[in-house]
């Protein structure tokens, strides 16, 4: 019954959502404020009923409901309340109504934080926000719906994805899901802007936390799911340039972008089309994700179900939307004058490089990705395109990027003189002398260690200058003091910004000198790895709640001293006749060892391989930094006072 | 998942890092290459990963393949152009530089060098754009001269 509420509910959702589409568009169309109050109201009836839809698919998972299709193919009674809850979303249909439970969620806030939006451009930011909704509860309704019940329900189920059965599940999708569809809040806020005709500086301060929001809760997935296969898939990678991680990385290269053109909409009223152009690719970029991840068109390790009737829905919404908003954007951008006018050498020149060298990065990682696609179509050929294509395309990127950033940071508004980039000699010096310093120090020849390194100094270096620099002058004991006061934008510019930089070392780091060792070993034996040595303790069979395990205990040892325990275990999952590896890992600041148990060998023994991993924690400590930079920006008070203030048209004053 | 399984089995076959101690040739240099070769090839039944990451029997299979090549003396383009010419070039991660696959390489420098210019003249032009008044106001503005001074 409970099943058949939520189905319920989710079919009314579909219908409130065609109201908030139509009513508040004509209504701010016509001028008639009745109609245009209706999408406030509707929103929140939208999120209720599509919260109660996704409660009872919950409630199904929970309950273990064989009667219901979904839970059969995803469940089991054995398997842990936490994967019970997280299986919700760990599957096509479930990930949906996850989706456009946050899309209603978006809507609704921006209603209810809205307040201080005109009413019209409220009303049709609502309006473009629900018909996103009306196609994403068409397809699920009509090609995905989770609610559809079995004639006759079997015992029990078919099991979880082994591999999803982590707790990785229950953080990294959701997360992702608020990014992606947190950028559709950026493309309502740019199609509602170009049907009113008019982007100003309020638009650009009302329009930037939905993307700050959306763009944090990205940086975080993307994290979380980069740490996830880091510890999950056995030999400790954390990027694969497959499709569907492209996929998060496009929207979120594009995202970054917007964040920093929006900024110059803001302050300077300069860039106006162009940061309404990348709001509309930022969205198009997650629906082109949706697609990729959803159609199958693109073989990768992330698949969903694939069925070429949800592909062909996908990529009509696709078309509909970006399609849509382009053509709009085509006939109304030319109305989108600036204002301001700014010098070569100027902080808006530098965000043009920026968002010049992400977007560029974006369409890159683009081609790269569904170049399969096209080779095969256009050119019969059936190719592969892997990261040694990524890395060599994409890395001058992220170098160019990271060595204008510091510079750009600090260049002022309008007109800039090269005076004020001698700020920057102290950071410059330093991060040339770690570079030169790691040069030396290391044994091999890798360029990309030394090069990681003196650019994460930079920008961490880099960083601190800026705030230095916004301390303003006087005596060092009262800039101390007045750093501390700063604005939340100006903390979370520089934490962001080094957070990259920490981000870029640790990939550097863990790239150039990783060390890797694979032997047979038997009880006892002793494997030596660099500084390291590790001994098998013991091998035994565990087993878990849904799964049986060999595990392996390790004694790990650094320069003779004891570090610890290992235990890697290799688990079979009986239902769904899966293996999956638990690597045993010893984090540290400097380096994760990293140990894996793999078969036993018909002579005797197991094969343990061990990787030393510099510093791979910094590659998500970089990203949570970046995050955390979000965050405190999005916390900066003057989005919450001067939010509503629309520079007003000076009246004429009557002369008589 | 009964829709999944055979996709997910084939990828998910055994996910551990794969070469196993008793497919290590002896010389180092060679295995080194090997190495490095592997890691560019993909393993043809899996969903994304290289020959040297996958523990599928292929996977191995094509490991054990590049090390003989390498033993019997051929240089690294010829063991390349022997795993092509047997399993075609989806099997190379790297793509080639010729052909069609010429647009893909060329495409981050182009796109870059476009999207340049196109900044640059926009930065450039902006700059001698000065703000002109709109119909609106210039009426305003006539309206304002045409009242005169006032006494």
């Amino acid at each position: 019954m409970i099943v058949e509420l939520g189905h319920f509910a989710l079919i009314v959702a579909f219908a409130v959502a065609i109201v908030q589409t139509v009513v508040p568009l004509i209504g701010a169309w016509k001028g008639w404020s009745g109609w245009m109050a209706v999408a406030s109201p509707a929103a929140t009836a939208q999120v209720a009923l599509v919260a109660f839809s996704f409660a009872a698919l919950t409630y199904a998972f929970v309950m273990s409901d064989f009667s219901l299709r979904l839970v059969v193919l995803n469940s089991h009674t054995d398997k842990p309340m936490l994967y019970k809850i997280s299986g919700v979303w760990g599957n096509h249909e479930g990930s949906l109504l996850l989706w456009v439970l946050i899309l209603a969620l978006f809507g609704a806030a921006a209603a209810w934080f809205g307040g201080q939006l005109p009413a019209t451009l409220r009303a049709r930011v609502l309006g473009v926000q629900a018909s996103v909704g009306v196609a994403f509860y068409a397809f699920i309704l009509f090609t995905s719906n989770p609610f559809i019940r079995l004639e006759t329900p079997p015992f029990n189920g078919e099991d979880l994805n082994p591999l999803l059965q982590d707790p990785g599940l229950a953080f990294h999708p959701p997360f992702l899901y608020l990014g992606y569809v947190g950028l559709s809040m950026a493309f309502s806020f740019a199609v509602a802007a170009l049907i009113e005709g008019r982007v100003d500086a309020a638009w650009g301060r009302w329009v930037r936390p939905w993307t700050l929001a959306a763009w944090l809760f990205l940086t975080i997935g993307i994290g979380l799911g980069s740490w996830w296969a880091y510890y999950e898939l056995g030999w400790g990678g954390f990027w694969f340039w497959d499709p569907v991680e492209n996929a998060s990385f496009m929207p979120w290269l594009i995202a970054a972008a917007l964040l920093h053109s929006a900024i110059v909409v803001e302050k300077r009223e300069a860039l106006k089309a162009w940061t309404i152009l990348l709001a509309i690719l930022a969205f198009g970029f997650s629906l082109v994700g949706t697609f990729i991840v959803r159609s199958g068109v693109l073989t990768s390790v992330h698949a969903f179900a694939n069925d070429p009737e949800r592909g062909v829905f996908i990529l009509m919404i696709l078309g509909f939307f970006t399609g849509g908003a382009l053509l709009l954007y085509a006939l109304r951008a030319p109305v989108m004058q600036a204002k301001g006018v700014f010098g070569v050498v100027s902080r808006e020149s530098a965000l043009v490089v920026n968002n010049l060298l992400l977007a560029v990065s974006c369409f890159v990682v683009f081609i790269g990705t569904i170049w399969p696609l096209v080779a095969d179509l256009l050119f019969d050929r059936t190719l592969s395109v892997g990261p040694p294509f990524f890395d060599a395309a994409f890395t001058p990127f992220v170098i160019a990027l990271a060595a204008l950033l510091p510079v750009g940071a600090i260049l002022p508004w309008k007109r800039g003189r090269g005076r004020v980039l001698r700020n920057l000699l102290p950071a410059l010096l330093l991060a040339l002398a770690v570079a030169g310093l790691v040069w030396a120090m290391q044994t091999g020849r890798s360029l990309g260690g030394p090069l990681g390194a003196g650019l994460g100094v930079w920008l961490v270096a880099g960083a601190i200058v800026d705030l230095a620099l916004r301390t303003g002058r006087g005596r060092w004991s009262d800039r101390l003091g007045r750093v501390t006061r700063l604005p939340g934008a100006d903390w979370g510019k520089a934490l962001a910004h080094g957070g990259l930089g920490v981000t870029i070392f640790g990939v550097a780091a863990l790239t150039a000198w990783e060390q890797e060792e694979i032997a047979v070993l038997d009880i006892g034996d002793r494997l030596t790895i660099g500084r390291y040595e590790v001994v098998l303790n013991d091998v035994t069979r565990v087993q878990g709640p849904n799964y049986f395990a060999t595990r392996a205990d390790l004694t790990a040892w650094e320069d003779g001293a004891e570090i610890g325990h290992l235990y890697p275990e290799k688990r079979v999952y009986p239902v769904a006749q899966m293996p999956t590896t638990e690597a045993g890992i010893d984090s540290g600041v400097a380096r994760d060892v990293y140990a894996v148990i793999g078969d036993a060998q018909t002579g005797g023994g197991w094969t343990v391989r061990v990787y030393i991993k510099p510093f791979a924690n910094w590659i998500w400590g970089g990203s949570i930094i970046m995050a955390l930079g979000g965050l405190v920006s999005l916390s900066d008070r003057r989005y919450r006072v001067a939010a509503g203030a629309r520079r007003k048209m000076p009246q004429g004053v009557p002369a008589e | 998942m009964r829709i999944l399984a055979p996709a997910l089995s084939l990828l998910m076959a055994l996910p551990a890092h794969a070469v196993e101690p008793g497919e290590e040739l002896d010389d180092p240099a060679l295995e080194a290459r090997a190495r490095a070769l592997s890691q560019d090839l993909r393993c043809l039944v899996c969903r994304n990963e290289s020959i040297d990451e996958s523990t599928a029997e292929l996977a191995r299979e094509l490991r054990v393949l590049v090390r003989e090549r390498l033993t019997a003396g051929d240089t690294d383009a010829e063991v390349i152009d022997y795993l092509v010419a047997r399993y075609g070039e989806y099997v190379l991660l790297e793509p080639t530089k010729g052909g069609a696959n010429v647009i893909l390489w060329i495409a981050p420098l182009v796109l870059l060098l476009l999207g340049g210019a196109v900044a640059g003249v926009a930065i450039t032009r902006q700059r001698g754009h000065v703000d002109t008044l709109d119909a609106e106001e210039e009426a305003r503005l006539k309206a304002l001269l045409d009242e005169g001074p006032r006494s």
